[in-house]
This record gives C-alpha cells, sequence and structure tokens, in this order.
C-alpha cells in the first residue's frame, strides 16, 4: 500500500476536460434527442392507432428491460456487422443512448401529457384547434411543465450513466481519467478525482432542479 | 341554427341520450335544465362534436355534426363553448388565451388578435387583466375570460355547459350579466344551467331533461307557471324552494 499521491491531479486535468466535455456532450445530445423522440414515442404510445401504440409500447418495454451496458455493446458490436463500416465509439455511443433513453422520457412524457386535465383538450377542439395543434399548443406545454422536475431528475442519472461508455472505450471523463491513472500509476487518485467531478455536478444539477421547481410551477 | 332530431347514445349498455328532438333557432335563447345525470352537458357536447352519438342528427347552421365526412375543426371554430370549469389555459396569460385560436385557427395576425381581444375583454370588464394568468382570477374572472375567448372566434352562436356551477355564490351575478347581455344583443345562445332566474329572464323556451330524455320543450312562461309533468313540477319545487 503505497501513500496517495494526489499530485496527478494537475497533469491530468486536460484529459479530464477532454473527457468531460464528451460527457457533457453525450448528456446534452442523448438529453434533447432522448425528450424529442421520447415524446413522440409517447404520442404514438397514447394514439388511438393500436398497432402503433403497441410498436411503440414494445420498444419502450424492449428498452426498459434491457441493461444499458448491453445495448451499449450490443449497439457497437451489430451495426458494424449490419451495415458492414465500424462506427466509432464516440457515435455509437450517442445514438444508443438518445435511443435508450427515449425509453425513459417517454414514459415521463406519457404521464405528463395524461396528467393535463380533459377538459383542457375539450376547450381546444371546443375552439377549433386540431389534434395536432391541441397537443402543439395546449397539452404538451403543460405537460412539459409539469414533468421539467422527473426530465432533469432522469437527466442527471443519464449524466451518470454515460460513464457506461468505458465497455466499448469511448473516450469519456471516466476513460481518460482510467488512462492518466494507468499512466501515472495512481489509479485510485484518479477514480476518486472522477467521483468529487461526478459528485459536483450532479449535486448542483440537484440543487438547480429544487430551485427551478419553485419557479416553473403552473400557478393554478 | 342548431336542430337535433332524434339523437340516442349509449355508453356500452347503458342509455345516456334517449330519442332527443330539440331546436335553437337563430337569435334564440334556449335553456337546458334537468337533476344531474338527466345528459343535458352530453346533449351539448354533442351539438360541437365533443362527444359523438350512436343515433339520430345534429346539424349547426345546416352541417351535420354526425357525418364523418364534415369538418369539425372548422364547424366548432364557429360555434362559442363555455365550460363548468372554465379551462383556461392556465400556461398562458389572459390575453395569450384570447388570442390563440385566433391566430392558429383564423389565420389572423397577432396584432388583429390582442386588438380583437383587447376589445372583448373590455366588453367583460377585464381589460386590466390581460396579462395575468388564469391561476391569478377569481372564478368569476375566468368565466368571463372563457366567454370572451369564445366569442374572439366570432362564433353564429354559444354553448354553455353549467357555466356558474363552479362558481362561488357571489361571483354567479357577474358571469350571468355577460350571458344576458349576450343574450339581449340576439347572441343565438344553448345553455344547460340551473339558473332559472336567467331562464326567465332570456329564455325562449325551455328543455328540462330527464334520464337522457327531453321530458319538456316549452315557452319559458309556460314552463315555470305550468309545467306539464310531474317530474319537471318536482325539479322545479327542488330547485325553487331551497
Amino acid at each position: 500500500m503505497g501513500e496517495f499521491d494526489f499530485s496527478v491531479w494537475g497533469p491530468s486535468l486536460p484529459f479530464i476536460r477532454d473527457g468531460l466535455l464528451f460527457t457533457l456532450r453525450l448528456t446534452l445530445v442523448a438529453m434533447s434527442g432522448g425528450i424529442v423522440i421520447g415524446t413522440l414515442l409517447a404520442l404514438a404510445r397514447l394514439s388511438p392507432i393500436v398497432p402503433l401504440a403497441r410498436l411503440a409500447g414494445a420498444y419502450v418495454d424492449l428498452m426498459r428491460s434491457i441493461p444499458l451496458v448491453l445495448v451499449i455493446l450490443w449497439f457497437f458490436l451489430v451495426i458494424p456487422y449490419i451495415t458492414g463500416s465500424p462506427v466509432g465509439a464516440e457515435t455509437s455511443a450517442i445514438i444508443t443512448f438518445t435511443a435508450f433513453e427515449a425509453a425513459f422520457y417517454c414514459e415521463i412524457m406519457r404521464s405528463g401529457i395524461q396528467s393535463v386535465p380533459r377538459g383542457q383538450l375539450n376547450a381546444a377542439h371546443a375552439l377549433g384547434l386540431g389534434r395536432a395543434q391541441s397537443m402543439i399548443h395546449v397539452i404538451l406545454p403543460q405537460a412539459l411543465r409539469n414533468m421539467l422536475p422527473v426530465l432533469l431528475t432522469q437527466t442527471i442519472v443519464l449524466f451518470q450513466d454515460t460513464s457506461l461508455v468505458y465497455a466499448i472505450g469511448a473516450k469519456d471523463m471516466l476513460k481518460a481519467a482510467d488512462v492518466v491513472g494507468k499512466n501515472y500509476n495512481r489509479p485510485v487518485e484518479m477514480i476518486v478525482l472522477s467521483a468529487l467531478i461526478y459528485f459536483a455536478i450532479c449535486f448542483s444539477l440537484s440543487l438547480a432542479v429544487k430551485q427551478l421547481q419553485k419557479r416553473v410551477a403552473i400557478i393554478r | 341554427m342548431i336542430e337535433i332530431r332524434n339523437v340516442s347514445k349509449w355508453y356500452g349498455h347503458t342509455q345516456v341520450l334517449a330519442n332527443a328532438s330539440t331546436h335553437v333557432a337563430k337569435g334564440e335563447v334556449v335553456v337546458v335544465c334537468g337533476p344531474s345525470g338527466s345528459g343535458k352537458s352530453t346533449l351539448i357536447k354533442c351539438v360541437n362534436g365533443l362527444e359523438a352519438f350512436t343515433q339520430g342528427t345534429i346539424t349547426v347552421d345546416g352541417i351535420s355534426v354526425g357525418d364523418p365526412k364534415t369538418d369539425l375543426p372548422k364547424l366548432r371554430a364557429r360555434v362559442g363553448m363555455v365550460f363548468q370549469h372554465f379551462e383556461l389555459f392556465p400556461h398562458m396569460n389572459v390575453l395569450q388565451n384570447l388570442a390563440l385560436a385566433q391566430v392558429k385557427v383564423l389565420g389572423r395576425s397577432q396584432e388583429e388578435a390582442a386588438t380583437r381581444g383587447e376589445a372583448l375583454l373590455d366588453r367583460v370588464g377585464l381589460r386590466a387583466h390581460a396579462a395575468k394568468f388564469p391561476g391569478q382570477l377569481s372564478g368569476g374572472q375566468q368565466q368571463r375570460v372563457a366567454i370572451a375567448r369564445a366569442l374572439a372566434m366570432d362564433p353564429i352562436c354559444m354553448l354553455f355547459d353549467e357555466p356558474t356551477s363552479a362558481l362561488d355564490p357571489e361571483m354567479i351575478g357577474e358571469v350571468l350579466d355577460v350571458m344576458v347581455e349576450l343574450a339581449q344583443e340576439g347572441m343565438t345562445m344553448m345553455c344547460v344551467t340551473h339558473e332559472m332566474g336567467f331562464a326567465r329572464r332570456v329564455a325562449r323556451r325551455v328543455v328540462f331533461m330527464d334520464h337522457g330524455e327531453i321530458v319538456e320543450d316549452a315557452p319559458t312562461g309556460a314552463f315555470f307557471d305550468a309545467p306539464a309533468s310531474a317530474r319537471a313540477k318536482a325539479f322545479l319545487s327542488r330547485i325553487l324552494h331551497h
């Protein structure tokens, strides 16, 4: 058991920064793509067209029943097999996370849409707004506001889960810490550093969500 | 203007409307009353197609509501509706509530919609509240905004579904005042309401419903002075002497 030597943190910072930038990019892309696709999935699940609702339901159930790390690996390994050309680990990670998170955002948006009282839809229809217009201008803005805290909490979970891309060797923050740790033979110090960074970011995001929750609540 | 012919509706085996027929002529005010569960709210929601019906026909300005070929949104845009629970859009301020359908459905510009909205807010006495959100208004104020929102579409007729039932007693008057004024200006109105004072003042006819049937459809004076059916008599004595 050697002693801890935290001097490795200094020279590691440029690598950590690059890794963190990828982690953040992955989180943001997967969040925005996931919310958009998730909302479409939610609309499909609530659609009166039964095959469409079933298909979306099956997709969501499938994604929610497989460990994320398996989806990451599977996508990374299978896509080159199908398309004949390899996808980079980073691109593969972004696509996988968006597709996976969409299933979770879908369920959040579905309960958000259902949380809007039926009378609101009647009122929108009574004014002559069509189905799509009613959704876009009346139901979804309310659903989004009602669900904002849950959506952001899911995003914090997503931010932590991005560390799973180590499985396919994408260069996220954890991977950067791992590489530096190995090169300097200080793996424990580097793991402590990345844990601290994850904690600092997630904890401040949680506090921010709490603040936001107070501000965006619809006045009823 | 509104023709309802032999309309029936079932929820599974439960019949909620039984062969209902009535009409509202242009410029006429008709009040629909009856005990709760009598089907009056369902009937009025059938008029603009918010509820489907199983049999019969309803036409509004000659357009068949039940016809699958009818462009329902287009028809609804011409029929104003006011709900028991106001149903203002809580994420928009008062003026935005009034402007939304004018812009998205009628294709008016934001400025036109705002001008028309402000004029109507003036009319219901709420011009000063244009920038407020529905949650910041009292129930009576919200219902007046809801009436203004419906009027902003320049409707050919107005449907009121128990517009004062969710209000505290001291706020009922301000909403009824707006409705009376509207009636006196010649608006075609079909009102589900228990406000018999309002009915006496402005209604040409009263339709009394019970168990999904239209039991009576009589001129207002005749209905109050000499209701023909025992059910209407019992209903009136309950509602007038409490």
